[in-house]
């Protein structure tokens, strides 16, 4: 074993209480680090995966202008065809053909105003997961057909359950009187309150019909297998599509811009907060090795009186430093894994949480998952910041005067 | 008392025999206190401005509604507006101001495009004390009188509508007898939110115009009340519900947007944990350096105590002096968060993140707030608990046998 390596063991050895508090503040500090950054990673992961898989989907094929203002006529020509090339071009068919309007819909008792949404019944389904969620019913069963979707909460305002007719009154594409009379043919349960207020689906055929649409729609929904091959499945609906159309795609974070903004402002705080901490285990470790280099002096002297350079004298104590912070980041890094692997099995929730899950489509209790990097990323920045702290001490010693040192008291 | 001061005296000297160790130790206590009060700061500033925001669009901290509208907020779900004893304690001098109003949902129609929006019907001269609307005209005027013909919408929904000031647009309900109740208005002005959904969702009419356009004779679906301040309204709220009887539902703030109510517990929450955490990142310094102060001193103890010093004195020695370092650092740490937050209290604009705040239900303005609660409270936890983990070492000092302690090496 190197004699550096074996000095600087048993160097941290000669005071065992201080090095263990040392320690003990970084473990403490990567516990923290490992446990929040675990849990952040897999909310933001399920936030956009949820969020997106309910309805957004990955990419829009959109016209221009559509997203902000959503105007009937902002539309794209011949949709259904275009969706229909795009998924033959893309080799995927979880693409999907929407167009939407406002009516006001009215049973027999209650009248009220919602947005309507056209879907292609086949494909709907591919790219989110309403249509799953029917607790009564069935979903739409042919593009023509005169029937409507609504969740459960506008079903109760309207008075109305499966088999009952709604009217829809409203205006078309080109301003002219748009009025339809359909059935209810399933009732939505999202559990999300919102969704289940507001949520009405009916065929596109028919949509297109009653609201003069001809082939129309406003967008085109792509969703891809995974989130890391939304770039390339953007630039191949771009590519695919003809020259002479002027639409737009869009990416689920230009779609859902809240989403990614609500997770860098969430990051920022809490790295604020890490920040804080790791500059806290910086300020212990730094007081711990002055100390420990302090006491030392006679005995420093007395080395670099036999010979022993400045240099390697450093090299002795940052190593000190840094074997003290290899056992603050394996302690910390094994401990605060453990604990994710409790709280993955057992789950993890704190009181007002289910509130705030619901605003993100989340589950209000979380069953983190083991990462690799939430698991270092936290420890080796501790780590990095630790040795950082060691240098000042360390280069104390390059004017250090072995005569001087010796009579140190 | 001559004890006490020998003890201050010696704590204070010993404090500054090493004044390096001493010194970076208070740059740790110093800079985590800044980070627990800028933090709490932060994060109060963003709660109060949110419950304060929603407040006022809510608004009021206390409403009073039909028992089944808030379900089921149809046409039908009106109240009487207030008379008798529930007036008399709605012109209390607790409540600041209130305000009845019709409210329910509609379809609106521009010549282009229909939206589904919540149409209001309010009295501008008791609205303008309550909810935000007046103050945030941006365009045009407020309504005049209750009988006004005129309709007032958000710029966003004129922007979507293609409409403006001056022009028409047609309002669709339904009456109690699931009529369609339908009428032209002006759009006399347009409201500015901070919240880009109420701009888009909300529209203002006179009251006495939309209770005939209802046909709900001099019914209303909603009182709102304020206090003085949203902390505290129980009282306010015991009074309003007792004045109301029981066929009237009457609801706090916090309980008729449970999402506010429980991040307003959730910070408490938040606030605690953020602070003890941080003191037990500070904690590990703090013993250690103490357990050096110790360590480096027994033969001098084992002296003091030999010539007949009592140890509960050798105890008080230690702990004064970790009791005067936490003071300075609290201190300093103290003036430094005053001295960040003061100038930020004109806000920190966080607007690159906007859509994301509001996902949170924050607005694009951060503005921190230092309560005098908060500010005690992490002054008696860094306090309390730096006196507790500074006993075991002090403890172990005041211990030793005076000769081990005398010959030690």
């Amino acid at each position: 074993m190197n004699i550096i390596l074996r000095l600087a063991w048993r160097n941290l050895w000669r005071q065992p209480r201080r090095t263990w508090l040392t320690t003990g503040a970084m473990v403490f500090s990567n516990i923290i680090l490992v446990f929040m950054v675990s849990l952040q990673f897999g909310m933001y992961a399920m936030m956009i995966d949820n969020t997106l898989a309910v309805f957004t989907g990955h990419l829009q094929v959109q016209s221009p202008g559509y997203k902000d203002e959503k105007k009937m006529r902002q539309s794209i020509p011949d949709a259904a065809a275009l969706g229909a090339s795009l998924r033959l071009g893309l080799g995927i068919d979880t693409i999907a053909v929407r167009a939407a309007a406002f009516a006001l819909t009215s049973s027999e008792e209650r009248s009220l105003g919602i947005q309507v949404i056209g879907a292609q019944p086949d494909y709907e389904a591919r790219v989110s997961t309403l249509p799953g969620l029917l607790s009564e019913g069935h979903y739409l069963s042919d593009t023509n057909a005169n029937e409507v979707v609504i969740g459960s909460v506008l079903a109760r305002n309207l008075r109305v359950s499966v088999g009952d007719e709604l009217t829809l009154l409203g205006s078309g594409r080109d301003g002219s009187f748009a009025a339809t009379v359909v059935n209810v043919t399933g009732i939505l349960e999202s559990g999300m309150p919102d969704l289940d207020r507001s949520f009405a689906q009916m065929p596109l055929g028919t949509f297109q019909d009653v609201f003069s649409m001809g082939d129309d729609a406003h967008e085109i929904v792509v969703k891809t297998a995974d989130l890391s091959l939304v770039a390339d499945a953007k630039r191949q609906v771009e590519e695919s599509l003809p020259a002479s159309a002027n639409l737009v795609v869009h990416d689920w974070d230009t779609l859902q811009p809240g989403l990614k903004q609500a997770i860098q402002a969430d990051l920022a705080g809490a790295w604020f907060m890490y920040g804080v901490l790791i500059v806290l285990v910086a300020f212990s470790v730094l007081n711990t090795v002055l100390m420990s280099v302090l006491e030392r002096t006679r005995e420093f002297g007395i080395v670099m009186a036999l010979g022993l350079t400045p240099g390697r004298l450093g090299r002795l104590v940052m190593l000190e430093t840094a074997l003290m912070g290899i056992m603050g980041l394996v302690l910390g890094a094994l401990l605060g894994g453990g604990l994710i692997v409790w709280f993955g099995i057992h789950g993890f929730s704190y009181p007002g949480m289910a509130e705030m899950a619901d605003r993100f489509n989340m589950p209000s209790r979380i069953y983190p998952q083991l990462q690799l990097i939430p698991l270092l990323l936290g420890p080796l920045i501790v780590y990095v910041s630790t040795l950082i702290a060691s240098v000042y001490p360390a280069a104390r010693l390059n004017w250090l005067q072995p005569v001087q040192a010796m009579r140190a008291a | 008392m001559r004890v006490a001061a020998i003890v201050y005296r010696l704590a204070w000297r010993n404090l500054w025999r090493n004044h390096r160790r001493t010194l970076i130790m208070l740059a740790a206590v110093a800079v985590g206190v800044w980070a627990m009060m800028f933090m709490t700061s932060l994060m109060r500033g963003m709660v109060n401005e949110m419950i304060r925001d929603a407040v006022k669009s809510l608004p009021g901290h206390v409403q009073i509604h039909h028992p089944l509208y808030r379900d089921d907020p149809n046409v039908v779900n009106a109240i009487p507006p207030p008379a008798g004893e529930l007036l008399a304690a709605l012109e209390s001098p607790e409540v600041v101001a209130w305000a009845s109003r019709v409210r329910v949902p509609a379809v609106i129609s521009s010549e282009r495009e229909s939206r589904s929006v919540t149409l209001l019907g309010i009295d501008p001269v008791r609205e303008s004390a309550i909810s935000f609307i007046a103050n945030d005209m941006a365009e045009g005027r407020f309504l005049e009188s209750a009988a006004d013909s005129g309709i007032i919408i958000g710029r966003k929904l004129a922007d979507t509508l293609d409409t403006e000031i001056g022009k028409r647009i047609v309002i669709m309900s339904q009456d109690p007898d699931n009529e369609i109740a339908d009428r032209g208005f002006r759009v006399v002005g347009l409201f500015d939110s901070k919240v880009q959904n109420l701009e888009e969702s909300f529209v203002f009419a006179g009251i006495e115009t939309t209770q005939k356009l209802l046909k709900i004779g001099d019914q209303v679906h909603e009182v709102a009340i304020a206090g003085s301040g949203f902390r505290d309204i129980d009282p306010l709220y015991e009074k309003i519900a007792v004045a109301a009887g029981p066929d009237l539902s009457v609801l706090p703030w916090y309980e008729l947007d449970s999402y506010l109510g429980t991040m307003l517990g959730v910070m408490d929450g938040f606030v605690l944990v953020w602070i003890i955490v941080v003191f037990l990142a500070l904690s590990f310094g703090l013993v250690n350096t103490l357990v050096m102060a110790v360590f480096e001193r027994v033969r001098e103890i084992g002296l003091m105590l030999a010539l007949g010093m009592k140890p509960v004195v050798i105890l008080g020695q230690i702990v004064v002096e970790s009791l005067l370092l936490l003071l300075i650092g609290l201190l300093i740490g103290n003036v430094l968060a005053w001295l960040t937050v003061v100038p930020l209290q004109d806000g920190i604009d966080v607007s690159m993140v906007a859509e994301g705040m509001e996902m949170f239900g924050a607005s694009a303005v951060l503005y921190p707030e230092l309560s005098i609660d908060d500010v005690i409270m992490a002054n008696v936890i860094v306090i309390v608990l730096g006196i507790v983990a500074s006993l075991s070492p002090a403890w172990r000092a005041s211990r030793y046998q005076p000769i081990e302690a005398i010959t030690k090496v």
